[in-house]
């Protein structure tokens, strides 16, 4: 029991962590990103490069790969999503062409065979009442509801933050008040990258860094935004948890297979039920007839 | 600046009036206008077989054709009923299945296996994504990527049908010709059936629940109900193809879910133009073959057809056909302004 609850508990985070960039692009600002899932494995593999191939140490690899990423996703709303802006079918499958391009290309450039894996923070466990848990998942944790918090902060109470929110609920007002929506959706952007980019620093070291990796996050960033509602910002850290523990009952009780069916079907059932999900209530007209 | 002192004027020919599909002709010459693309491209696609006579090219043009099947079934859904269908390969899949479990378990020869995985197949599909009819847009876009996905995890994770090993040793055509002529007169059939189609009165009602869905109720007519018989069309098309599929390669297994069958139509629709209908076949006559000569650098095929997409998408969206539409329809030429 205690270890469904501490397991449950750490799977939700790592759900939120994934999932909190998609988030903020496409629930809060509106540009679907369906390139997260490649900017996650690119984040794990330069970091892995600056590690082991250049030499330097584990923080400021770290620092530079989400630099990167950061900045990979504003080249990429520069340079491709801002001229489909506005058109969301566009929007989708150029953004999931630029993520296929360039999962299949890491794929095949070479990395693949051989494991990649990066070192865990802390290494060791410790036991809590009775379960063994190793530090770094009880560390995922903090960093999980820090780097929650943080956004809360900032788009609740910087201007940047709050010029995130007003272009999702209504572009035109926000342009009004004087907003540059462009800039807006591009930092939208190179932030949820960066967000990308730390979720897999700080959850790759618990497996190895596959190409796979990158279309599962995608599903799974995906399931959590739908579920949760795409707007809000309670909703999506709900909706980790609701899945979360979801996938570990179904493990425990069904066996590991279950563990994507699971999201894919709360992605079906919501989307049939409540497209709008299950803690948003935006622009529920332009959702169904 | 010499851009800003002449621009380009475009004039239609004389013999189109109005609007699209209606021309007014008054000589041999002008039917000979008409026809000519028509017959090129259906003489072309039936002579196809003789120009490449070696084996490895004749499954090439299967290949092509199944994927035009495809196309062809997102393009008329998405540019004429306005559901983006994502998920192309959950009708594959779905018409694969049951082809191979009706030849492997009850023994039924291909030529019944076919048209009643395609019906049965179009029927199931239509039944499965009829609780997301009333969705709009990028909501119905995303549950469509999310089936063919979501069915290949639960047979993986059910173990059913043959789990991941798929079902072997499904009867093949008969002779090589035989499934060539199969395709390709399906895919002609289906292309001139859906234009047909889509200039009839229920095509209009298609492109009203595309363009407005709430005048389309508003005239008394249930809007999902006209989407479920487009999606059925259009799963009908879908399932055929994977029946060929499954028939010409003799096997059916999860790989048949996998984006290939999902990605590569789009694509062919985006580089061929939207909403022509003949764009898609076009654009799988360039895209599938040039994918088979990529074929030594593996999963790179994907990766090089993602990217045309991305650039055909960002760049030029209009896509071939209606760019040689309306260089062949219209006189161009420069005026002073």
């Amino acid at each position: 029991m205690l270890q469904i609850l501490i397991y449950g508990t750490i799977n939700s985070i790592q759900l939120a962590l994934m999932a909190l960039g998609f988030a903020l692009v496409y629930g809060i600002s509106r540009v679907p990103n369906f390139a997260h899932g490649a900017i996650y494995v690119v984040a794990g593999f330069i970091t892995w490069t600056f590690l082991k191939a250049v030499g330097l140490n584990y923080f400021l690899s770290a620092l530079i790969a989400i630099l990167i990423t950061g900045i990979l996703g504003a080249l990429i709303y520069r340079f491709m999503l801002i001229r489909v802006r506005g058109m969301a079918i566009s929007e989708i499958i150029a953004s999931y062409a630029i993520g296929l391009a360039i999962l299949e290309g890491l794929r095949w450039g070479g990395f693949k065979g051989m494991t990649y894996t990066l070192p865990l923070f802390v290494p060791g466990s410790v036991t809590l009442g009775g379960v063994p848990v190793d530090i770094h998942r009880l560390l995922l944790i903090g960093i999980g509801i820090a780097v929650i918090a943080l956004l809360w902060l900032f788009t609740h109470y910087t201007r940047i933050g709050l010029a995130l929110r007003g272009m999702a609920q209504d572009e035109r007002a926000a342009l009004m008040l004087g907003i540059d929506s462009d800039m807006m959706a591009l930092l939208a952007t190179a932030f949820g990258s960066m967000l990308a980019g730390l979720a897999a620093i700080v959850l790759l070291p618990l497996g190895n860094i596959v190409v796979e990796a990158g279309y599962n996050v995608l599903i799974l960033a995906i399931a959590v935004c739908i579920v949760g509602g795409l707007g809000s910002w309670m909703g999506a850290v709900l909706a980790a948890f609701l899945i979360g523990f979801a996938q570990i009952l179904t493990v425990k009780y069904l066996g590991s297979h279950y563990q994507m069916v699971v999201a894919l079907l709360a992605i079906i059932f919501t989307l049939i039920m409540r497209p709008s999900g299950l803690f948003g209530r935006q622009k529920e007209l332009e959702e169904r007839v | 600046m010499a851009s800003g002192e002449r621009r380009k004027e475009r004039l239609d020919r004389g013999i189109k009036v109005r609007s699209d599909g209606i021309y007014a002709l008054l000589s041999w010459r002008e039917l000979g206008y008409l026809i000519l693309p028509r017959l090129v491209l259906i003489v072309g696609l039936l002579l196809l077989p003789f120009v490449m006579p070696s084996l490895y090219w004749e499954r090439v043009i299967s290949n092509v054709c199944l994927y035009a099947l495809l196309a062809l079934s997102f393009d008329f859904l998405a540019h004429y009923v306005g559901l983006v269908s994502l998920g192309g390969a959950l009708f594959i899949g779905t018409g694969a299945y049951i082809a191979a479990l009706l030849n492997k378990s009850l023994g039924f020869p291909i030529i019944l296996t076919i048209p009643i995985a395609s019906v049965s197949g179009a029927a199931i599909c239509t039944l499965l994504l009829l609780p997301c009819l009333p969705l709009r847009g990028v909501y119905f876009a995303i549950v469509s990527l999310m089936y063919p996905l979501a069915a290949m995890r639960i047979i993986e994770a059910l173990n059913i049908f043959g789990g991941t090993d798929g079902i072997m040793g499904v009867d093949s055509f008969p002779y090589s010709w035989v499934e060539q002529y199969f395709v390709l007169v399906m895919v002609i059939l289906f292309l001139f059936g859906l234009r047909r189609l889509v200039n009839m009165d229920i095509g209009l009602v298609f492109r009203g629940v595309k363009d407005n869905d709430q005048a389309v109720r508003a005239s008394g007519m249930s809007i999902t109900y006209y989407k479920a018989v487009a999606v059925f069309i259009a799963s009908t098309m879908g399932c055929l193809a994977g029946a060929c599929l499954t028939h010409i390669y003799m096997f059916s297994g999860i790989s048949l879910f996998a984006l290939d069958f999902s990605i590569l139509p789009i694509a062919a629709t985006v580089i061929g133009g939207g909403g022509t209908l003949a764009g898609p076949v076009i654009g799988c006559f360039i895209l599938v073959p040039v994918s088979e000569l990529l074929r030594e650098f593996g999963t790179l095929r994907i990766a090089f057809y993602a990217v045309i997409l991305m650039a055909f998408i960002v760049f030029k969206s209009e896509g071939l056909m209606v760019y040689g539409q309306r260089k062949y329809h219209q006189f161009e030429r420069w005026v002073k302004i």
